[in-house]
């Protein structure tokens, strides 16, 4: 039996349905996230785990124990908050120990335990300042030990990285993860950055209006998406619409060329439309590159990244985007030049709703 | 030009305020013929009644901060973090008690509480005493509600309870350590301007025969001459004290930390 358990979950506000019908099963120690764009019903579903929500219907079961009749602060939940949340009149040491004076526990014992989550964070020197004399990512650190210093069943992180810059988000992330994997926690993390899910998840929920699309490993998530809303949201996907010509052969016309898939298309006949993805990183135009497949098109803009150039090649009625490598030796292409993108078959993933 | 007229006015209003205050001052110094003194200062601190009425005002004043402070904070708490929607009522609410005149307050108590009624606080000392608190908390609730009410926006609520709800706090402890540690500079300015509302109030003090500082001054203006002078000039030490805390606790609050 799973450690954490969301059954039928249903949740309406007023006349509008937020959460339909959410399913999942998470196992003791595991890390997972749910990801999706705002309003998708992610956070709500993490209140409802935490108790400040109530499900309309619907059972979530922790560790055997129903939680839906427990209030918040009987179920044992360390909750990590996006505002951070730490007590203005508290210092660090304070913060980190509030859950266990609320519990009772022995002053030596708390003072041993806080100064363990501290070394945790690699904060021990500060434990006598107050939040308002910490930078965002120290306090997000802070908060992240006040949660699991009460060794909580569960944690949830609620979109924790949001607030802080890009390079300490980064940072952060992996310290959390190290942390999660350290201490065995059962981790339910809430985010919309696909690549904060995709680098430290064992396994990742695409949420998209109120509903799980799909669930699976981040290489699953990432690598064959089930929806065409999965396929858009996770990575930088580009959709291509064509007809099928031939589903015993795989054959799909895109504007007027054709190529062939890798396997037969089942449950399509002939002249059928049909939906393909391509990742950015599965094409190239270089000379003598690899692949069985191959699209001329015309390209109609190049995004310099960095390490990598993006280019925008226009293909039949879509716009396709590949990413090459930056080399100084070589010159990219530029809007108007006709390019033949080359990919194998394999990487072209059929979109099904 | 215009900067005299500013100037003009600047002049004109502080002599306006101060005169009187600097005139009323010096009558109260010239008990002892021709020669300024305290007299009439030593006369008053020495009047068991200052004494007996100072003690039972002060005394009133800290009742009424206390059970003003255990309505007002779990009160606007409550409104900011479950019901929003009700903020304009409970404001307008709190509004009441300064277009009603103390004296409507009080014949109001009276007839509610006489010794006929089915509460009848005004049959014994200590009921009186107590309604008269109440009153007094009434008369101050505007002055309290917006101390907190503002202290209370300077946070953010609704996270902070979460965040001690999911370390297993109830709602005791939520008020106690997060809320109220966090808007206690607020608090202690609606409590000083509780202090000097309670400290110089006649009207209930008067009509629920209670011996208050109030009654006691107008008692004294009534028949002395320079000694009244001199408890106003007291009574209004004690006020601007009160408004000089405010003030140094404002500045208390600047140096905190100011939101989560």
């Amino acid at each position: 039996m799973s450690f954490l358990s969301l059954t039928s979950i249903k949740k309406s506000f007023g006349p509008v349905q937020v959460v339909h019908d959410f399913n999942m099963n998470i196992e003791k120690g595991e890390f997972v996230s749910f990801l999706g764009p705002s309003g998708c019903g992610k956070t709500t579903v993490l209140r409802m785990i935490a108790g400040f929500e109530t499900p309309t219907s619907g059972k979530i079961v922790i560790n055997g124990k129903d939680q839906n009749a427990l209030k918040p602060n009987q179920r044992n939940i360390g909750m990590v908050f996006q505002a951070y949340a730490l007590f203005p009149n508290m210092n660090v040491h304070d913060n980190v120990a509030f859950g266990l004076k609320v519990a009772g526990t022995d002053k030596s014992e708390i003072d041993a335990r806080v100064k363990q989550m501290l070394g945790l964070i690699k904060l021990e020197h500060l434990a006598d300042r107050f939040p308002y004399q910490l930078s965002g990512g120290q306090q997000q650190r802070v908060a992240l030990a006040r949660a699991i210093a009460v060794k909580p069943q569960v944690l949830l992180l609620d979109e924790p990285l949001s607030a802080l810059d890009a390079k300490i988000r980064v940072s952060l992330r992996e310290e959390i993860r190290q942390i999660q994997q350290q201490l065995g926690i059962t981790t339910v993390f809430v985010t919309h950055d696909q690549e904060e899910a995709l680098s430290i998840s064992d396994r990742i929920v695409v949420m998209n209006a109120g509903r799980a699309d799909q669930i699976g490993t981040p290489f699953e998530i990432y690598n064959t998406p089930s929806t065409r809303f999965v396929a858009s949201f996770v990575g930088t996907l580009s959709i291509i619409e064509g007809k099928v010509a031939d589903p015993a052969a795989g054959a799909v016309t895109i504007g007027n060329q054709q190529i062939a898939l890798k396997d037969p298309i089942s449950g399509m006949k002939g002249g059928d439309s049909i939906s393909l993805a391509l990742r950015p990183e599965a094409g190239s135009i270089a000379e003598g590159a690899k692949g069985d497949t191959a699209l001329a098109g015309e390209v109609v803009s190049t995004s310099f990244l960095g390490s990598v150039i993006r280019t925008r090649l226009r293909v039949g009625g879509d716009v396709i985007s590949f990413d090459m490598f930056n080399n100084p030796g070589v010159a990219p292409p530029v809007s108007g030049d006709n390019v033949t993108l080359r990919f194998a078959a394999k990487d072209l993933l059929v979109i099904r709703e | 030009m215009k900067k005299i007229w500013s100037w003009g006015a600047l002049v004109f209003g502080l002599l306006y305020f101060t005169l009187p205050l600097i005139g009323m001052t010096n009558f109260s110094l010239k008990m002892r013929r021709g020669e300024y003194s305290f007299d009439a200062y030593q006369k008053v601190f020495a009047d068991p009644r200052f004494q007996e009425t100072f003690t039972y005002s002060v005394m009133q004043a800290l009742f009424t901060i206390i059970f003003g402070v255990l309505l007002v904070v779990p009160t606007a708490y409550w409104v900011r973090l479950k019901l929003p929607r009700l903020r304009p009522v409970i404001e307008f609410i709190t509004l009441l008690p300064l277009v009603i005149p103390a004296i409507v307050i009080v014949f109001g108590y009276i007839r509610l509480y006489n010794t006929s009624s089915w509460l009848p606080l005004t049959g014994s000392l200590t009921g009186t005493n107590i309604l008269l608190m109440f009153g007094y908390a009434t008369l101050a609730l505007p002055y309290m509600y917006r101390a907190v009410d503002t202290g209370l926006r300077t946070i953010d609520v609704a996270t902070l309870t979460e965040a001690a709800q999911s370390l297993g706090a109830g709602w005791a402890t939520i008020l106690a350590k997060i809320i109220l540690p966090n808007v206690l500079v607020a608090v202690l300015s609606g409590a000083f301007l509780t202090f000097a509302i309670v400290i110089g109030e006649f009207t209930m003090a008067a009509l629920l025969n209670r011996p208050a500082f109030g009654p006691y001054m107008q008692l004294l203006g009534a028949n002395r001459a320079y000694e009244p002078a001199a408890l106003a000039v007291i009574a209004f030490g004690i006020t601007w004290g009160c408004l000089g805390l405010i003030q140094l606790v404002s500045r208390f609050q600047k140096s905190a930390p100011p939101k989560a």
